[in-house]
């Protein structure tokens, strides 16, 4: 596998916000095709590092981000969203006063000639998204409605067929099952799964190792800011799993100390 | 995907679309407003209201503050505001009279004016997006600096604008069509149609809403909301200059101080055309219709033969009022 280019590649990368450090040195890769689980307590980073990844926070000087082998100078989200890269933010980032079909297409807007938007055709594909991918049959999901209406589940709906619609080659979920009932639950990582079999790649952070273990390949743990560990499935069991990421939060160390 | 569920679907459980009083009861809290007010001045004042003289008296005074409130209505979408418009208005109209002045032609002053008023909408736009500093406040600063540049430059007096050099533009932008209808109110209808597209059928618009929306939700979902913000600036500075040379040419005559008063008018017109004061919503067909509003009262008191002292009363009464029903019309639209 490591002989492949990484889809997304992180080199010493740091974030500070004012006096805190939220990542330091933090390197990894993510291949082609692999699913990769990220773990660690709350405060840990996980969100901080997806938002640097989708290049909504810059990371601090030193720090290098890799797309398909190339070296990203003027990461943005408009570009990382470009090449490929979607994210379902832990805090959603819905716009709860637009029509669901607005936020559907939140920043990658359809046109037809002369740059006039296609709202019909938006329209039409945010109630087919709905309807057939999420299920969803309550009157609160016409796509002219606004998202404020709308249960918790079901704008979390908006936010996962969000990443779901634009084919990513990188889908980045983050606690992508909050709250969701079991069946959405299920969809939710049915639909990890299908971005693997597909060949893409996911970031998939959840504190639940019961759905991290069974749909990742690797696991990357952080704890305070920094890579704590990585795990191939197939050196760790899930107890063991869930044995040291107890330990990290008591001591900061992954493996025991002899 | 999910068939299963299909068959034991309640019926009632249905996607149905919004309803129409869900869609549309703000705007038409609005047009009620108008059309009552209307009524009640057509009951008070019959012989001026029934008769086409005073609505013409409305096409050409109304646009030269809606001319600036359509577009404000955009700023104000996006969560900021805007207070030094009508010092814009000054300032690019003086540039327009110096530059024809000057002996430079007609139209290249006519396109220094609208630039010069892009300009200084741009400078808003990046004072408050570059230091992230409240519009308000920075607004209020570029309000006394774009005045202070005109008076300056104009050592307080006027331009006259009768020569016959003035001619062809005068009859472009005040000239009387279709009637007498003055050409500005064509202005303002223009102006209300191209901002309605900008805003509701092109990337620009979605992002102005998302902006105003959330603005964390749009940047993480990659809307530059500083060009956003800065463009909307920018259209209003090129509005408030066109309706500075409209509102020049009306009455032939530039007057650096002009812009004053008109602050108040705009501001009023976009609440209450039932644009949001927290950002996010917003119509510009609606500021239309609040501009005329607030048109119709000005010139509607005085018709009816009230002292025009209590137009201040009844003025501040409308708005008041308006605001609150809309108020209390998105709150059961919510629910
Ligand atoms: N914009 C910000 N400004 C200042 N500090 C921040 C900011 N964003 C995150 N932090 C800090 O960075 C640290 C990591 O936060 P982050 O949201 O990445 O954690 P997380 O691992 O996602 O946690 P959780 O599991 O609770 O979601 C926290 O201490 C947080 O307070
Ligand atoms: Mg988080």
């Amino acid at each position: 596998m490591s002989s492949q280019t990484p889809v997304i590649q992180l080199k010493n990368v740091s974030k500070t916000f004012g006096e805190v450090r939220s990542l330091s040195d933090v390197s990894l890769e993510i291949y082609p095709g692999e699913i990769v689980g990220l773990l660690g307590d709350n405060g840990a980073g996980k969100s901080t590092l997806v938002k640097t990844i989708m290049g909504f926070h810059e990371p601090d000087a030193g720090g290098e981000i890799w797309f398909k082998g190339e070296k990203i100078t003027d990461w943005s989200v408009a570009k990382a969203r470009a090449l490929g890269i979607e994210t379902i933010y832990q805090e959603r980032a819905l716009c709860e006063q637009q029509p669901i079909w607005r936020n559907m297409f939140m920043g990658r807007e359809v046109t037809k000639k002369f740059g006039l938007l296609d709202v019909k055709g938006m329209r039409a594909e945010a109630s087919r998204l709905m309807s057939e991918h999420m299920g969803f049959t309550s009157t609160a999901v016409h796509p002219d409605n606004t998202v404020q209406t709308m249960s918790g589940g079901e704008k979390q709906g908006v936010a996962i067929t969000r990443a779901l619609y634009f084919d990513a080659e990188l889908v980045i979920l983050d606690e992508p099952t909050v709250g969701l009932s079991l069946s959405e639950t299920k969809k939710t990582l049915d639909f990890i799964q299908s971005i693997k079999s597909s060949g893409r790649s996911a970031i998939f952070i959840d504190h639940n190792i019961f759905h991290i273990y069974p749909a990742v390949d690797r696991m990357i743990v952080l704890d305070r800011g920094k890579v704590a560990g990585i795990y191939n499935k197939s050196e760790i069991t899930m107890d063991e799993l869930i044995e040291s990421m107890y330990r990290v939060a008591r001591t900061g160390n992954l493996k025991e100390q002899k | 995907m999910s068939a299963e569920k299909d068959t034991t679907a309640p019926k009632s459980n249905a996607v149905r679309p919004p309803s129409f009083w869900r869609r549309f009861g703000l705007q038409l809290g609005i047009w009620s407003v108008g059309v009552v007010m209307w009524l009640a001045f057509v009951a008070l004042a019959p012989s001026a209201f029934m008769h086409k003289g005073i609505y013409l008296a409305f096409a050409s005074t109304t646009p030269i503050f809606a001319l600036m409130a359509i577009p404000l209505t955009l700023v104000v979408i996006t969560g900021e505001i805007d207070l030094s418009f009508p010092s814009i208005m000054a300032l690019s109209t003086c540039a327009f009279s110096e530059a024809a002045q000057s002996g430079l032609s007609i139209w290249l002053s006519l396109v220094i004016g609208l630039a010069l008023g892009f300009l200084c909408g741009l400078i808003n736009g990046y004072l408050v997006t570059k230091f992230n500093l409240p519009s308000l406040v920075i607004t209020i600063g570029t309000q006394f600096l774009f005045l202070g540049i005109d008076l300056a430059w104009t050592n307080g007096s006027g331009v006259d604008l009768t020569p016959a050099k003035y001619n062809t533009i005068n009859k472009i932008l005040v000239g009387r069509t279709f009637g007498g209808v003055a050409n500005q109110f064509w202005w303002a209808v223009l102006v209300t149609i191209l901002l309605w597209f900008l805003l509701n059928r092109t990337r620009f618009g979605s992002h102005v809403f998302l902006t105003g929306d959330n603005k964390i939700s749009a940047q993480l979902m990659g809307v530059n909301i500083k060009r956003i913000k800065i463009f909307t600036f920018a259209i209003l500075g090129a509005c408030a200059a066109l309706a500075g040379m409209i509102g020049s040419f009306e009455v032939s005559f530039f007057w650096p101080t002009m812009g004053g008063g008109l602050l108040l008018n705009s501001v009023a017109a976009v609440f209450l055309g039932g644009t949001s004061v927290f950002g996010g919503t917003g119509s510009v067909v609606g500021t239309f219709v609040g501009a005329f509003i607030i048109g119709a009262i000005n010139a509607g008191i005085v018709a009816a033969g009230v002292n025009a002292f209590y137009t201040q009363i009844f003025f501040g009464l409308v708005i008041i009022v308006s605001v609150i029903m809309q108020a209390i019309i998105s709150k059961r639209i919510k629910k």
